[in-house]
């Protein structure tokens, strides 16, 4: 058990939890508020459902030793060209809600492709490769909205980031079918073995026959894919599009998810479930520093010290140098008790 | 020997073990001042460990280090720079970016009031480069301006800028032309007349005879013997490397290039082909079922060729035809389907995926030829994992087990198990025996034989001749990136014939 790549992410998740119950008596209790549940742990999932999409996305795409630093603009793409597709004058949309979201995801596909024909066939380095959509990405969002929050008036918009199903928030199905998907691609196909070994050994990979080019350009597209649905939840729920703000630094919270869950940076073995407790450890933490009251400007710090005893916890090496720490005291003072 | 002086560094009785692995066992090594001396040995020699303990990369498990008369102790690489020992890597480790002082005072700048004294290294550089190397280039441009050639010579200077007594010099000729070897040659007669010490690792054999003046043979970590360049032909010096005394050449083994499964029709044909730098033009052809061999000393184009029929790199000139038909081959993908496996000899680096397991390492080639979506149902792979685990006993006989947890010959068993379950027509087994004990080797051996009494064609690229001897019907003798002969194995051949080929020159 204590091996399992799980182990430490769903300690420390189970931690802040019990911290917060601490706190909060009623925190891990769900009760039905206007004909849907409603509670602390609904309200992390719900408001987690954005990160906990591109965390996925990003977890394939550093399995094969890349990096995707343009997510956070993509949000604000997606949200910004949802928005202006579904934004009619009198609370009309222009076109079908559903040609919205094809359209949406189409583009987010579109900044995928960009991206992995620049890192694989091009041979850019992920880190500048995607640095390019990063700043591109949030420009175009801004163009389109103009600099300001463009606000949306169609109803039916904002089902998708705000709206429920069967009692539950309709974000948390969406999460629940992409991990699904992402879980059986990785799993029954030979996708997941595939960006295993190039992400460990390109030229071995090569040797053995397997079009890395073909891999690569599929788990960016996944993870433009990922983001321009995290941008249309964001979007939704708030019922407007911000192209300044939207998925800022979001990013740096979905690499951090990643890397708490198990995955390493150097590509290779990637865990799935463990970039959702990732997520949804930060995610947690977010909502705790809120709900007990540490003063916002402390935030940051806080998550950075949580994260940090996260990724020490999940080092062999530093783990080791705890293990060897502890008995070395012990026989310290074993000696000491006889010269004493 | 012959010098009357006395030698200026001894090595005496050196040994080291890895675990698993005995990489120097009662090693010598004498250096006079003013010789170049040559160590000579083929891959697993232990050529790279002797020189990794003498500068302090290792340290010695046995045996003692003299220098002029005062036993050292060598810990660390920044101990030997401080005794005067310094290595030129293969590779230039330099940094091109930085400009050619920077590289060679870096580390060690000189301090003038707690800031650099650019001027003073300025002349310190451009007087070290004229003075004992020859060359008069601006010290101030970035090295990366200057060819490869140069940076050579800049990074002997860096060497000898630590007052050195011992110049290592591996493998320093490997990416240079003609002129700049004679230029690197000048210099280093110029620095043996300054009374150096100098180690000279090459597997050019014209220039071990151009250059040194002695010699050392290791074989397996065994010393061998030590030689007066002069005094030993290159037929004994290839003998020695490569073991086998002739007169312990015995007769061959029976079983030789009978191939049962061989038939008359050609599998693969190359007609000119070649890659500039990597292989001159050959031509070869494979038939089905035959087990073709290619001997050469290493670094005489074994594994280029091989590449070059794997796809693996692309063929400038010339044509591959396929079972009669003319194919392009200018992926591995594109060979595996065509029925080519190629099993290559670095192992870590083009083998291995280090964090998979066994099973997933074997089944990689198979589901790469089946594609994304048709995945090998995971029983089905724990079942083919199983057969080849028990096949060539691997061992822990474990399918789930991480392969970087595996021994090195078991590793290359599943490399092995990884292109037979792709059972292809035409098998490129690089070094397969490297590494591997004796038993394992024999196992190899019949394997081979029996898959191509089933009609696989085998291309077989080994050091060892006596395997090859034993198992080809045809062999292909590479010599300085060339195809230079080609023997039809029978019972008259023996090693003697293919040591010839392989050494050239006068015999």
């Amino acid at each position: 058990m204590m091996k399992s790549k799980l182990f430490w992410p769903i300690i420390v998740l189970v931690l802040i939890l019990l911290i917060n119950l601490f706190f909060d008596k009623s925190f891990f209790s769900i009760e039905v508020r206007n004909g849907h549940l409603a509670g602390s742990l609904i309200d992390i999932l719900n408001r987690g459902a954005p990160l906990i999409l591109i965390s996925i996305g990003m977890t394939l795409v550093i399995a094969t030793k890349g990096i995707d630093l343009g997510v956070g603009s993509v949000i604000a793409m997606a949200g910004a060209v949802g928005a202006m597709t579904v934004s009619g004058a009198s609370g009309d949309s222009l076109v079908p809600l559903f040609m919205a979201i094809a359209f949406v995801i189409g583009i987010s596909l579109l900044t995928g492709v960009w991206n992995g024909v620049l890192v694989s066939h091009i041979g850019v380095q992920p880190i500048v490769a995607t640095l390019i959509l990063m700043v591109a990405g949030r420009g175009v969002a801004q163009l389109i909205t103009d600099g300001q929050i463009m606000t949306v008036y169609y109803d039916p918009y904002t089902f998708i980031g705000g709206g429920y199903l069967f009692m539950i928030p309709f974000s948390i199905f969406i999460v629940a079918a992409v991990l699904a998907i992402a879980s059986f691609l990785t799993r029954k196909t030979a996708i997941g073995l595939f960006i295993e070994s190039v992400g460990a050994n390109p030229e071995a990979s090569r040797l053995s026959g397997i079009n890395s080019k073909n891999i690569l350009l599929m788990v960016y597209m996944f993870s433009g894919l990922c983001a321009g649905i995290a941008g249309l939840i964001l979007s939704s729920n708030v019922a407007s599009a911000d192209g300044n703000n939207a998925g800022l630094w979001y990013e740096l919270d979905a690499i951090l998810a990643v890397v708490i869950g198990g995955t390493s940076l150097n590509g290779g073995r990637f865990y799935l479930m463990g970039t959702v407790i990732g997520a949804l450890i930060i995610q947690s933490l977010t909502t705790t520093i809120y709900s007990i009251g540490i003063a916002p400007e402390i935030n940051l710090v806080v998550k950075a010290v949580v994260v940090l005893i996260v990724c020490l916890l999940q080092s062999p090496e530093f783990r080791k140098k705890l293990t060897n720490y502890f008995p070395a005291r012990k026989t310290a003072k074993k000696s000491e008790g006889v010269t004493l | 020997m012959q010098q009357k002086h006395t030698p200026m560094l001894v090595m005496e009785g050196i040994t080291k073990e890895f675990p698993g692995v005995k990489a120097l066992s009662n090693v010598h090594l004498n250096l006079y001042p003013g010789e170049v001396h040559a160590l000579m040995g083929e891959n697993g020699a232990g050529k790279s460990t002797l020189i990794k303990v003498l500068t302090g990369v290792y340290t010695i498990d046995e045996g003692t280090v003299t220098l002029e008369g005062k036993n050292i102790k060598v810990s660390n690489p920044l101990d030997a720079q401080d005794l005067g020992i310094s290595t030129v890597y293969q590779e230039v480790n330099l940094c091109t970016n930085l400009s050619v002082v920077e590289n060679i005072f870096i580390g060690r700048e000189i301090m003038k009031r707690g800031r650099i004294n650019w001027k003073e290294m300025n002349r310190q550089a451009k007087d070290l480069l004229k003075t004992r190397l020859n060359l008069d280039i601006d010290v101030t441009k970035l090295l990366s301006s200057y060819s490869v050639a140069i940076q050579q010579m800049i990074a002997i200077a860096r060497a000898l800028n630590v007052s050195a007594k011992v110049l290592i010099l591996d493998e320093p000729t490997s990416s240079l032309d003609k002129n700049e070897v004679n230029h690197l040659f000048n210099v280093i007669r110029k620095l043996k007349s300054e009374g150096l010490a100098i180690v000279f690792v090459s597997h050019f054999l014209d220039q071990i005879y151009e250059i040194t003046d002695r010699l050392t043979v290791l074989r397996n970590g065994q010393w061998i013997g030590e030689y007066m360049t002069k005094e030993i032909t290159r037929f004994d010096l290839v003998t020695k490397m490569i073991g086998k005394e002739l007169t312990e050449l015995g007769q061959k083994a029976k079983s030789i290039g009978e191939a049962k499964g061989m038939n008359n029709n050609l599998f693969l044909q190359g007609k000119n082909v070649s890659k500039q730098g990597n292989i001159d033009a050959f031509d070869l052809s494979i038939y089905e079922g035959e087990i073709v061999g290619l001997a050469g000393l290493l670094g005489s184009g074994r594994t280029e060729l091989a590449r070059l029929l794997f796809g693996a790199d692309k063929a400038d000139t010339g044509e591959i035809f396929i079972q009669g038909k003319k194919t392009k081959l200018s992926s591995p993908k594109q060979a595996i389907s065509k029925g080519i496996a190629f099993c290559s000899e670095n192992r870590k680096t083009e083998g291995i995926i280090p964090d998979l397991t066994i099973r997933e390492n074997m089944i990689l080639a198979i589901q790469g030829i089946q594609g994304w979506f048709n995945y090998i149902p995971k029983k089905k792979q724990i079942e083919i994992a199983d057969e080849y685990v028990k096949l060539l006993n691997i061992n822990p006989p474990n399918p789930e087990q991480l392969i970087k947890n595996l021994s090195g010959g078991n590793q290359q068993k599943v490399m092995l198990a990884r292109w037979l379950i792709t059972n292809p027509k035409l098998l490129i087994l690089d070094e397969p025996t490297r590494g591997i004990d004796i038993g394992a080797k024999a196992e190899i051996q019949k394997l081979m034989l029996s898959l191509s009494e089933e009609g696989m064609s085998i291309l077989f690229v080994s050091s060892e001749l006596e395997e090859v001897i034993r198992t080809c019907r045809k062999i292909a003798v590479l010599r300085d990136h060339k195809k230079v002969s080609e023997i039809e194995n029978n019972q008259h051949v023996t090693q003697k014939d293919i040591m010839k080929a392989m050494a050239g020159g006068m015999v």
